[in-house]
């Protein structure tokens, strides 16, 4: 309970203020496609060097809860998902902006944020020290496993059936080997400079997203002079507030999920809020209207990715080991005022870790607040005429693989990558299992390198992969995800053909 | 058009050049790392270049570009091949791993591709074991690898950098084959593999080694350097220990810029960028972050290169 003594310092005029400027600020740059929120945070260091340790880390705890919940706002309305963490949202926020209901989508996305995010913290408050335990045990083996596991819910996802969802996984599978092998440093399917590095996953959401978008719009717009007019409907916060409590299984399983797999070093928050996706879609009583603008979609997306923040924070407080890109550049935030976390930050510096910890708590509340004023606003983007909106979006996207790391590059392979996709989504592909794969790729690949390393100088592969607790749980979730697929298909093939037949 | 533009571009480059004699800086500069943002390498240019609008200093800010990938060999190729070479486009360099990732080949740089400006940070390697590990010193891993040929797991932050460089010369001085883990995500991956048991031991920076040792969670064994550390005045040396292993391994961190450079440009920089380093702010925080400085001129720095250069070729050349 020593965190509530320490609350009154977020509410210093000086700390409250910088937690204000941080939420809105952060806001905004997480609604700015390309800038993920480990870049958003990158960008606001500078600014702490001035500012004592606790001020400066409540600017950095507040900006990176609120670009997480602020990707929403692209993902929603211009389904460029802002960072690998919104993914899921524009699977079913995006249809809902297109029918008009963009302010309740946006509603619904910061409230289940907010929710998702103060459980996250409190996790952090209350359990860090088993959580580090947990966080720990994930080695090679199991991350390996995990990211199998992820592979597994390719076929099922977003896709009109398991084949081509598989059959575009394994392209995002194979983009993903594309570049310099970070382990062996072997050069593969580098045919120009800019893909020394990889496909860089954010410049690939944009082109994967958008791009089809934009050309889509463009073509419409040729046939009915793009006058085409959406109605945006008002929604009260009241009904979204009734909705979200409405939708509780979307939101536990959500928050749940997204607590758990946030905790684990170097997978979490990429992947959170597809898995969430996912498996509230798998428990749905209503799976058929996913992916047709269905709240549930929205809420488990995005409860996920902001349930994330506080527990990818456990390795870095506790252990001092950055678990994200993120918690790194939070590392040096602490760095630069001399506090190493660990130990030292909770014995001897425990105002700075708990003001820094209230202020993300706050920061969650401040952001659902700041969210809901701006989702009444930004859903009139939906009015914008879709050829304006087309440019509109296409400057951005530009602007945004372009923002990523300062290269042309980036540019190009999302240009490549988005005309692909056009094409591919006309097939009946669509680009989530892609990006899936693309994200998986190198975890599983690293990690079975790595693990087989270790294991051929230790107890051998075949032990050191499937021995264990939690690689036969691991292999056991993945075998039972394989079956639940290979049954739905199966199931929905019996009842198309029964259909035919009766027509 | 396009031939409207090359003009443009043409008279650009001819104006700049003209102006840039007699007053660089005349606008920002930038400078390129080739890690991800909050890296150890990245926070400390970003430390190290803070004072650089100082009147006293180069009077313009310097901006951090991060292009990381591929070990930084992305960031590098890109330095070599595609940085203008006007004075206003730095680079950060980290020795030894441009220099051996040169010796593998497959990338476009060598030590000839770029000048040195001068060196702001040594970061030694260490052998570090788990807080719980049986061993208590390099005598003892040994040991236990000759025991056990290559059987002792060791991680560290990939191949050819400075921890694969230390693994390899603890080897060579030992007669041993230890069972090098190279991890994906840095330093940080590696040491996690160390303090969750996955490994036997680990090579780390000496930066992070210590805050992990103040946390309770490793014992730091031995250090790859000529002396002892002031992070870590009790942990002897790897020499001291019987082992000889020089500091080749030592991550030396620098800003460089591509050959071409305007010779002014150059003697401009390595006048001005060794006393921006020696700025007591810019100490001040390097030691509040655990990160060991060294201060080197632009001639000592091309001295460095050479010697590293030869060393790493005989080192390499078994492999």
């Amino acid at each position: 309970m020593e965190f509530i003594y320490y609350f009154g310092d977020v509410f210093t005029p000086m700390s409250f203020l910088l937690l204000l400027g941080g939420t809105i600020g952060g806001l905004i740059l997480g609604a700015t496609p390309g800038l993920s929120p480990t870049m958003a945070v990158a960008l606001l260091i500078p600014f702490t060097f001035q500012l004592e340790a606790a001020q400066g880390l409540i600017l950095l705890g507040a900006a990176y809860t609120s670009t997480v919940a602020g990707g929403a706002v692209s993902a929603i309305l211009l389904k460029i998902p802002g960072a690998p963490a919104n993914i899921a949202t524009t699977l079913d926020g995006h249809t809902m902006a297109q029918k008009g209901e963009g302010a309740r989508a946006l509603q619904l996305s910061f409230l289940a944020s907010a929710v998702g995010g103060i459980f996250g913290v409190l996790l952090l408050i209350f359990l860090t020290p088993v959580l580090a335990q947990w966080a720990l045990a994930f080695g090679p083996s199991h991350l390996f496993w995990l990211a199998i596991l992820g592979v597994t819910v390719i076929g099922t996802l977003d896709s009109a059936s398991v084949v081509k969802g598989l059959l575009s996984g394994c392209i995002g599978l194979w983009l993903a080997t594309i570049g310099f092998d970070d382990i062996m440093g072997a050069q593969r399917f580098i045919f120009h400079p800019a893909l020394g590095g990889g496909i860089n996953i954010i410049a690939a959401l944009i082109g994967l997203f958008a791009i089809p978008q934009v050309l889509t719009m463009f073509a419409k717009g040729r046939h009915n002079s793009g006058a085409e007019v959406i109605e945006v409907q008002r929604h009260s916060i009241l009904a979204a507030f009734r909705e979200l409590f409405s939708r509780t299984r979307a939101l536990s399983i959500g928050t749940l999920t997204g607590s758990i797999i946030g905790l684990i070093p170097g997978v979490g928050g990429q992947i959170a809020g597809l898995v969430a996706y996912d498996q509230t879609k798998k428990f749905s009583s209503e799976k058929d209207k996913f992916g047709t603008g269905h709240s549930e979609g929205v809420i488990a997306a995005e409860s996920a990715n902001n349930a994330m923040v506080g527990p990818s924070l456990v390795p870095l407080l506790t252990l001092s080991i950055p678990g994200s890109p993120t918690a790194a550049v939070l590392l040096g935030g602490l760095l630069i005022h001399g506090i190493f976390p660990g130990s030292d930050l909770f014995d001897n510096h425990p105002d700075v870790a708990w003001t820094f910890i209230n202020s993300m708590l706050i920061g969650q509340v401040l952001m659902c607040i700041f969210g809901l004023y701006v989702a009444g606003l930004a859903a009139r983007v939906a009015q914008v005429p879709q050829s304006v909106m087309a440019a509109i979006v296409l400057a951005l996207s530009v602007f945004g693989a372009y923002s990523v790391q300062g290269s042309m590059g980036d540019v190009y392979v999302m240009a490549c990558l988005g005309i692909g996709m056009f094409f591919l989504e006309r097939l009946g592909f669509s680009a989530a299992p892609l990006v899936l794969g693309l994200i998986l790729g190198p975890i599983a690949e690293a990690n079975f390198i790595q693990g087989g390393m270790i294991a051929d100088a230790t107890v051998g592969k075949a032990s050191y992969f499937m021995t264990g607790g939690l690689n036969l749980f691991l292999i056991a979730v993945v075998l039972a995800s394989i079956a639940y697929s290979v049954w739905m298909e199966l199931r929905s093939r019996c009842y198309t053909t029964k259909e035919e037949a009766q027509a | 058009m396009k031939r409207l533009i090359a003009g443009a571009a043409m008279a650009l480059t001819g104006l700049t050049g003209a102006a840039m004699a007699e007053d660089y800086p005349e606008r920002p500069i930038m400078m390129m790392v080739s890690y991800g943002a909050g890296g150890a390498t990245d926070f400390q240019a970003r430390i190290v270049t803070m004072t650089s609008g100082n009147e006293d200093a180069l009077g313009m800010p310097i901006a951090i570009i991060n292009k990381p990938g591929a070990g930084g060999r992305v960031g590098w190729n890109w330095f070599a091949t595609q940085a203008d070479p006007d004075g206003y486009t730095l680079g950060a360099y980290n020795v030894p791993h441009f220099i051996a990732q040169s010796i593998k080949g497959g990338v476009e740089y060598s030590t000839d591709s770029f000048e040195p400006i001068a060196n702001w940070g040594a970061d030694p390697a260490v052998f570090v074991v788990g807080a719980d590990s049986e061993f208590n010193s390099m005598d003892d891993v040994v040991a236990y690898a000759k025991e056990n040929p290559g059987k002792l797991t060791v991680s560290g932050a990939g191949l050819f950098v400075g921890h694969h460089i230390a693994a390899l010369q603890i080897d060579k001085a030992a007669g041993t084959k230890m069972a090098y883990i190279p991890t994906k995500g840095g330093g940080a991956a590696a040491m996690k593999a160390v303090i969750a048991g996955e490994v036997m031991g680990g090579i780390n920076n000496l930066s992070d080694a210590f805050r992990a040792q103040e946390a309770g969670n490793v014992k730091i064994l031995g250090v790859a350097d000529l002396e002892r550390n002031t992070f870590l005045p009790d942990v002897p040396t790897m020499m001291e220990q019987g082992l000889d292993v020089d500091n080749s391994s030592v991550n030396f961190r620098g800003v460089m810029v591509p050959k071409g450079t305007p010779p002014e440009v150059i003697e401009k920089l390595a006048a001005t960028v060794p006393e921006m380093f020696a700025n007591s702010r810019v100490s001040k925080k390097m030691e509040a972050g655990g990160s060991p400085m060294h201060i080197m001129t632009r001639d000592e720095v091309i001295e460095m290169w050479a010697q590293r250069q030869q060393t790493l070729n005989e080192l390499l050349a078994g492999l």
